[in-house]
């Protein structure tokens, strides 16, 4: 008499990409509004940092500046693309436009709608990051090689923040609690995860483990290592706690998507 | 059976929301859930299409159990939602489009679907607009054919027809007709007792979670009350003396207004005369659900037609 553990389905990748082509179908309406803001962000910081700023530093972590900041800014994209999907816009289709709600008149399960927002908010972290990537290895900030490494880090830089936004999204009352989200921790990691300096020669060992907590620093020492084609064991840990993280977190949206949608 | 609830009960929290409700609907039936606003009717459909798990009791739909079978019931059933929930930037075209994929169809099917939906819902003028520029009996269209995109043998209709026009109210009860002439179930909420009276053949009249009364329209009309109704004005000290002259009519009180419940409404109305000739004729008419509401549950239905 009690089904309470049939109500939990496997997600239906078929059922996913339905989701996604949703978004897709959307996005394609206005995409040429969307990219341009959303490309160009990374590349005027590019300019005004790694020309503006660079002229007055001689080298930073034994490359030009603005060599030191492209790796870094390609993961701020990917987390800046993925970010906005899984919060604002997941909020609206959640709350506002009954999006959701009407996906579940249809064969499609609550976990089927969580993974189609992911894989979205994957896809837009690939556009822009996957855009700025190219951009930055035709201006020859990385060797082509290096790039083609890097590149499958773009949408793992995408999951992750898919997942933190998704499971804050999910959480939260109030729309006005984005502007939290973004200001005072998407704001701060952007500004303190080895992209513009390396954080760790800033600080005292003793904070050493508070660094290693911050998401984005994970991904940025990740693609910094592709980009000069280097291996290191620490990465081990970054690829663990991108991957670590993200499932924690979409355990929690699952439970969270479930008990939301199926009241 | 196309639909059967057992003892199905509801609870939010301390709230019980729906309260042990039975039902069964045969293939082929329009079967209607009544009442007013809260009654529970919207918590009823979202267990029938399984979106919300039931407190207690059983769901099956086309014969299983919705709890397990939720992606192969939802398959063949389409739902139109209370509220439209329409991707406003997108034109109905494209929106059938996003909701066949939903169904997983292939192109082919969904471009032969639309074409069928276009023309059922009258909808191809305004085909290619974005949804925001559609009026709101526009929207009501889409989102039905949204519901119908997958050919579906159970259709639910959640207040299909609040808040529009008596003009599209009447448009969309002849597309339900037509639906059912074509071998479709219908299950619907309303609070309009005329959309019950002219669609369903069976229906339950809801109230606070629990089923107050159920059969056909007209049956349950005859059995609560009296195919006729006399509405009279008189002053209401007079009231009691024109009852107790009356032995076993059904009635119903309201200020000055006395509703008179029987077989032959004129009739009545020329005993009623003899005694009180200042008695004034409101009207004689036809009984309704409206009537079988109020005499069931003493309230008046929100919103009623």
């Amino acid at each position: 008499m009690t089904p309470r553990l049939a109500w939990r389905s496997p997600v239906s990748l078929r059922y996913a990409l339905a989701v996604w082509w949703r978004n897709f179908a959307m996005y394609r309406r206005s995409w040429q509004l969307n990219i341009l803001p959303n490309f160009f962000e990374p590349l005027l910081y590019l300019v005004s940092m790694g020309i503006g700023v660079g002229a007055y530093i001689s080298e930073m972590g034994g490359t030009s500046y603005l060599a030191f900041l492209a790796p870094g800014l390609v993961a701020v994209a990917a987390m800046n693309g993925a970010s906005f999907e899984v919060t604002y816009n997941a909020f609206i289709r959640l709350n506002f436009e009954k999006t959701y709600e009407s996906m579940l008149t249809t064969p499609i399960q609550p976990e089927d709608v969580l993974a189609g927002e992911v894989l979205w908010a994957i896809t837009r972290a690939t556009i822009y990051g996957g855009a700025f990537l190219i951009v930055i290895a035709a201006w020859g900030l990385v060797a082509p090689l290096h790039a083609l490494f890097a590149f499958p880090l773009v949408p793992l830089a995408g999951l992750l923040f898919a997942a933190i936004g998704i499971a804050f999204a999910l959480r939260i009352p109030n729309i006005e609690l984005f502007s939290f989200y973004f200001t005072l921790f998407l704001t701060p990691l952007f500004l303190f995860s080895d992209v513009f300096f390396p954080l760790k020669e800033r600080l005292d060992p003793v904070w050493f483990p508070v660094a290693e907590a911050l998401p984005l620093l994970h991904p940025v020492r990740l693609m910094r290592h592709a980009f000069r084609g280097e291996l290191d064991l620490v990465l081990l840990w970054d690829l663990a706690y991108v991957l670590g993280l993200s499932a924690v977190l979409l355990w929690v949206a699952t439970r969270v998507i479930r008990a939301r949608l199926r009241g | 059976m196309i639909v059967r609830c057992e003892q199905v009960s509801k609870c939010f929290g301390e709230k019980l929301a729906v309260d042990a409700l039975d039902l069964a609907v045969e293939k082929g039936q329009c079967y209607g859930l009544l009442g007013p606003n809260g009654a529970g009717k919207t918590t009823a459909l979202k267990m029938i299409y399984g979106v919300t798990p039931p407190s207690a009791g059983r769901v099956l739909v086309f014969d299983q159990d919705i709890t397990t079978h939720t992606r192969e019931i939802r398959a063949r059933l389409g739902v139109t939602l209370q509220e439209n929930a329409l991707i406003e930037a997108l034109s109905p075209v494209e929106n059938l489009r996003v909701f066949g994929r939903y169904h997983l169809l292939s192109p082919a099917e969904i471009e032969r679907r639309i074409e069928q939906l276009l023309d059922f819902l009258e909808l191809r003028s305004h085909a290619k607009l974005p949804v925001k520029a559609l009026s709101g009996g526009f929207q009501r269209r889409l989102a039905i054919a949204l519901s119908l995109m997958n050919g579906p043998e159970l259709l639910i209709l959640d207040e299909p027809t609040t808040g529009l026009d008596p003009a599209v109210r009447l448009a969309l009860w002849n597309r339900v007709r037509e639906l059912r002439r074509a071998g479709t179930t219908v299950l619907l909420t309303t609070h309009y007792m005329e959309e019950a009276e002219r669609l369903c053949d069976g229906l339950v009249v809801m109230d606070q979670g629990r089923v107050v009364a159920r059969g056909a329209p007209r049956a349950l009309i005859h059995e609560v009350l009296a195919p006729e109704t006399l509405e009279l004005e008189l002053p209401a000290g007079r009231h009691a003396a024109v009852l107790a002259r009356l032995d076993g009519v059904r009635s119903l009180r309201s200020g000055a207004h006395l509703l008179l419940y029987a077989a032959d409404a004129t009739a009545l109305l020329d005993t009623v005369r003899t005694s009180e000739p200042a008695a004034q004729l409101v009207a004689v008419r036809p009984t309704n659900l409206e009537d079988v509401f109020l005499a069931l549950t003493g309230t008046k239905l929100e919103g009623g037609a």
